[in-house]
């Protein structure tokens, strides 16, 4: 049994398979002699990523302030949402199939409207990852909420519990593991809503840099901005993934 | 008659009128402080009655009174314990036993200045049940009958004038079972507070109870009622003398008889 060990060799995974799949990309491009403008080696995106390391941060920032903005709007709707259709009946019948219905529309189509209403840059990048993001939290938070056991609300009934407090006791306690489950889907499709905006209607942001860059045929640069992307959307997961430990421990049952 | 609980012709029918009749003519009468059990073949409504009661589900027809009143919605003087110990994952044992004092009046406004007092009740109630040291515990680190122990206490915390008991000890095995049965009768020697036991096991039944009902197959009703005189502190001796036997023995087969006839209709 060597137990310290294997949770080392967990942890320590994630990095050596990006490791490997590096290594094997760069040998790739060197061994078939690929040229940078169809695919750059790992080496010339990080050289790039150097070059204009201002550049891209303050991009990389104008996107994750647009990302976090929508999403906090987007928790917040989606959470009323969540509690209306889990607790009302009525708002169930109502909300569920409309929303439903414009969760199935792509949101790109919707991005040019947007620009219509709320015109190039900020606004529109805010308004698009606020779309793509509150629609999980919502279902998730009226999940959780649909889904407690009838005895225990039994229970609660028979001592006179009113709604408020059925919600308050047991209601929201128990859908916060749907919630956070929720938000780590929903933290990267903000960003998802944000890109989008920016690469069609934006002066500013990672979006707008990657458009730039492929009209310049600077490759290594795209390559560069989509990594900055990945970086900020796993840096935000873990945030989430460590709060929801931290405060639903509980529905892991201390594993 | 001084009836703490009264049910006259109760009529209840799940699914509008081409549903399924579960009871019909429902007659049950408990005075104050008595040890009501309620017995009777599967899927006779006795967890309807439950419901019904306590106010959880409107009757198809009949009259319920509790404490001279009629019941129209849910009750809030009651305990309840379901065979499911429905404990609250995330609230460790003591939390999930004080539940009830942050529901019902006047504990509800009393809770946060007198919390100390209120702790050391629910402490003192563990102890009873056997958990002592698991206050601190998490429900899920328990084993079933533990968790049922906490269920009853968290059932009798707010000292409720009634105690509703759905099958509570059927999931758990024979030994923890009846060493339950103790405990509950101690606790219930103590305080008296009304109780309405629904079970399917007979031995439960004249172990604890005062007054045994005995219910038919669906359509439910009421076709016998049992007083058992066992004087109190019973023990498991009890449930080996000839007397108590005799008991368990004919109420079984009026229970077989309502189900042979029933299968037969």
């Amino acid at each position: 049994m060597s137990k310290p060990r294997n949770r080392l060799l967990h942890l320590a995974m994630p990095w050596l398979v990006v490791a490997g799949l590096v290594t094997f990309w760069h040998a790739s491009v060197i061994f078939f002699q690929i040229p940078t403008f169809v695919l750059p080696s790992p080496a010339a995106v990080f050289s790039a990523f150097q070059e204009y390391r201002p550049i891209i941060l303050h991009h990389a920032g104008f996107t994750l302030m647009n990302t976090l903005t929508g999403f906090a709007l987007g928790v917040m709707l989606g959470v009323t949402l969540g509690i209306a259709i889990g607790t009302l009946p009525l708002a169930y019948s109502g909300l569920y199939p409309v929303l439903v219905g414009f969760n199935s529309v792509p949101k790109v189509a919707l991005v040019p409207i947007i620009v219509l209403w709320l015109g190039i840059g900020q606004p529109t990048a805010i308004a698009t990852a606020f779309i793509l993001c509150f629609f999980p939290i919502a279902v998730n938070v009226a999940t959780g909420l649909a889904t407690v056991e009838p005895e225990v609300e039994d229970v609660l009934r028979s001592l006179g519990a009113s709604k408020i407090d059925i919600l308050r006791k047991i209601g929201l306690p128990r859908s916060l593991p749907y919630f956070f489950a929720s938000l780590k889907i929903a933290i990267t499709l903000a960003f998802v809503g944000t890109v989008i905006a920016e690469t069609i209607a934006s002066n500013e942001g990672i979006g707008y840099l990657i458009i730039q860059a492929s009209s310049q045929f600077r490759v290594p640069l795209m390559f560069a901005g989509v990594f900055v992307i990945a970086a900020m959307g796993v840096c935000t997961y873990v945030v989430f993934a460590l709060l929801e430990r931290k405060l639903t421990g509980w529905a892991m049952r201390g594993k | 008659m001084n009836d703490f609980v009264k049910l006259d012709a109760v009529d209840l029918r799940y699914g509008g009128d081409g549903g399924v009749q579960a009871l019909r003519g429902a007659d049950i009468s408990i005075a104050k402080g008595e040890f009501a059990a309620v017995v009777g073949p599967s899927g006779c409504g006795k967890s309807s009655l439950m419901k019904l009661v306590t106010g959880l589900m409107p009757t198809n027809g009949g009259r319920i009174t509790v404490a001279g009143t009629e019941v129209k919605g849910p009750l809030k003087i009651v305990g309840m314990a379901f065979q499911n110990p429905t404990l609250l994952p995330w609230r460790r044992l003591l939390k999930n036993v004080m539940l009830p004092l942050e529901i019902v009046q006047p504990h509800r406004s009393r809770l946060s200045r007198h919390r100390a007092e209120y702790v050391e009740k629910a402490r003192d109630l563990l102890d009873r049940v056997g958990l002592k040291g698991f206050e601190n515990s998490y429900p899920w680190e328990l084993s079933g009958g533990m968790q049922q122990r906490a269920n009853l206490c968290r059932a009798l915390i707010h000292e409720p004038e009634l105690l509703m008991l759905d099958e509570p000890f059927g999931a758990l095995d024979y030994f923890t079972r009846e060493e339950l049965w103790g405990v509950l009768q101690e606790i219930w020697l103590e305080k008296k507070f009304t109780t309405i036991l629904v079970t399917h096991d007979l031995r439960e039944a004249a172990f604890l109870a005062d007054v045994i009902h005995v219910m038919s197959a669906r359509p439910g009703r009421i076709i016998a009622t049992h007083r058992v005189d066992f004087p109190r502190p019973r023990t498991l001796e009890t449930t080996f003398e000839p007397a108590f036997v005799d008991i368990v023995h004919a109420i079984r087969s009026q229970i077989a008889q309502t189900r042979s006839e029933a299968k037969a209709a």
